[in-house]
């Protein structure tokens, strides 16, 4: 197994363990972190396949992975603004996904 | 510098410019960069129409490097439709989001967020590299997001939330593709794309893409998150949500269909797509055919109406002797994506209108108010003729042509889809034009002056004015079409 592969197979765990959080998680600011490991596990795939050419690295993966980067962050940063609002207003889970027990201090 | 290059220029320096100045002077500063983005939109069509499609070359690299910018009939278009609705966006909030009227917060924010949409949009209508594309969209999205979560209330705000993960996982998903795709090709340009030796991954990463690309555009079924989204929204932020932000995803999705990868689309693939898009014209006429707010029948009409675009994809083409014109089904989607844009944006600036004049939100609230503002109404009404595809409007001219390829194509069922969403159409918006109709003497509305309520009445009335001197925009829309679109997928 050479570097490459451990490259590969930790992007698909991330992607796999983002995946799961995004469906599985009901809590905001998880799903809001399972994106990120997503874009993550995406990131780093990107830069492995960009390193695989054989003879040096292309160089434009990165430049892509950086813009993607940035653009990540931007998109965390409002999504955790909204959940930090949205959570001052009603609670960290969408209104339909709430628990089914209520919070004994959430009124309806 | 070319108008190409002043479209997504002028309103990115207009969302930094009205930051930097006094909140009364805002809506001027913005007011400028629209008239400025506007301009800029005109020029470019007089070019793109005398000179044929326009290419920049950013810093003069070329692909795989660099990044072209590449104005053809399709995007102009579009672009020109963005910039009549987003001007017609930019008179109707002087209004509506005055600081005294929606509040400090939503006046000073909707300023810069329009003119990102704006700029985002006019991106993506121009680029033909996957990556910038992507960069585009998550602008877009951002800021629609941002434009959702305004109002700031409890239901807006669970909106916005809805919308961002939506429109995040679609994120997700289309740059999978994109990531496949240069790793399969080592590039992301369009015409280099489609010059490219198809390998075994290009099904998938078109899949990605396209699943992505439709859950941004809320086509169905990831349609879920837009009606709360669009209702929750000040009106002129729903008119853009609703009339100009699905389309930028859709215009997305006809250039990796038709422009990168044709080949590698494949008849199942089509037909499983076209289902659903007939799935979602009649869900969505069913459900706006049962909302009791303004806003939601319009919003729902906007699920029905995104699922007649991705009909078209399996009908294009076809024997151009049975057919005298070619793409009939392309230029029809695109012709119907143009006047729904015009019609759409007109409706939710009269929702807006009756909301703020009359208070009226439910569609038993409408009563009389033909009456009572009777320029707005038939605003309204020319936009129902529209949206319900009655001649002559440009409704009518797209779903003509697509009927017409659903025919020769072989596949009548879509045809018959395409005459029950019509059908559904007249029917939920039936519903709020009785209620307008209706007599009701006590209505009181606040005066409403003829200059606001003949902003929305000229965007219904372009989107007439596109059926009946259909020529030109037709010409028009050909100009650099895609060769798939002649000839099938």
């Amino acid at each position: 197994m050479n570097g490459l592969d451990i490259l590969a197979l930790s992007a698909s765990a991330l992607v796999g363990l983002g995946i799961y959080g995004l469906l599985a998680a009901r809590h905001l600011l998880r799903r809001v972190l399972a994106f990120n490991l997503v874009g993550s596990g995406l990131f780093l795939w990107f830069g492995a396949a960009g390193a695989c050419g054989g003879v040096g690295v292309d160089p434009i993966p990165q430049a892509l992975i950086i813009t993607g980067i940035v653009v990540a962050l931007a998109a965390s940063a409002l999504g955790v603004a909204l959940v930090v609002a949205h959570a001052r207003l009603s609670g960290p889970t969408l209104p339909e996904e709430a628990p089914c027990d209520p919070e004994p201090d959430s009124g309806s | 510098m070319t108008p190409l290059i002043w479209l997504v220029i002028a309103p990115l320096l207009g969302a930094l410019a009205v930051l930097v100045v006094p909140a009364r002077r805002m809506p001027a500063v913005a007011l400028g960069a629209a008239v400025a983005t506007l301009a800029a939109a005109l020029a470019l069509a007089a070019q793109v129409s005398g000179l044929g499609p326009q290419i920049v070359l950013l810093g003069g690299w070329t692909p795989p490097i660099g990044i072209v910018l590449k104005a053809d009939g399709l995007g102009t278009a579009f672009a020109v439709m963005a910039a009549l609705v987003m001007s017609g966006v930019a008179l109707a909030a002087r209004h509506e989001l005055a600081p005294d009227k929606a509040g400090a917060r939503a006046a000073y924010g909707f300023w810069p967020l329009m003119l990102l949409v704006w700029a985002a949009l006019n991106t993506v209508f121009v680029s033909r590299d996957l990556f910038n594309l992507y960069v585009g969209l998550e602008l877009l999205s951002l800021a629609a997001v941002a434009l959702v979560a305004l109002a700031g209330s409890r239901e807006a705000l669970a909106a916005a939330m809805r919308y961002l993960l939506f429109a995040l996982t679609g994120s997700l998903l289309y740059l999978a593709g994109v990531v496949l795709t240069y790793s399969a090709h080592g590039t992301l340009d369009m015409a280099m794309l489609l010059a490219r030796m198809p390998a075994t991954g290009d099904g998938v990463a078109l899949g990605l893409m396209t699943a992505g690309l439709m859950a941004k555009t809320a086509l169905f079924p990831f349609h879920v998150w837009l009606p709360p989204a669009h209702a929750a929204a000040p009106a002129p932020a729903s008119a853009m949500l609703s009339a100009l932000v699905p389309k930028a995803s859709l215009v997305i999705l006809l250039r990796v269909w038709f422009e990168a990868m044709p080949d590698a689309a494949g008849d199942a693939a089509l037909l499983v797509m076209a289902g659903l898009g007939a799935v979602a014209v009649i869900w969505g006429g069913l459900q706006a055919l049962v909302q009791r707010k303004i806003k939601l029948v319009i919003a729902y009409s906007t699920v029905a109406q995104l699922g007649y675009f991705i009909i078209a994809f399996p009908l294009t083409g076809g024997d151009s002797a049975v057919k005298p014109w070619s793409a009939g089904a392309w230029t029809g989607m695109v012709f119907l994506a143009l006047s729904h844009g015009l019609a759409k944006s007109a409706m939710f600036l009269v929702a807006g209108i009756w909301y703020s004049a009359c208070g009226a939100q439910e569609l038993r609230d409408l009563k009389g108010l033909a009456r009572a503002l009777p320029m707005s109404a038939f605003a309204f009404a020319l936009a129902a003729v529209t949206l319900a595809g009655l001649p002559p409007s440009g409704g009518f001219t797209g779903k003509y042509l697509m009927m017409q390829a659903a025919f020769v194509a072989g596949l009548w069922p879509f045809a018959l889809v395409m005459v029950a969403g019509g059908l559904l159409a007249a029917a939920y918006l039936y519903r709020p034009l009785a209620a307008l109709l209706a007599k009701d003497e006590s209505r009181a509305c606040a005066p409403v002056s003829r200059a606001r309520q003949a902003v929305p009445l000229a965007l219904a009335a372009a989107a007439i004015i596109l059926g009946v001197l259909s020529a030109a925009p037709f010409d028009f829309i050909q100009i650099g079409k895609p060769d798939a679109a002649v000839e099938g997928l």
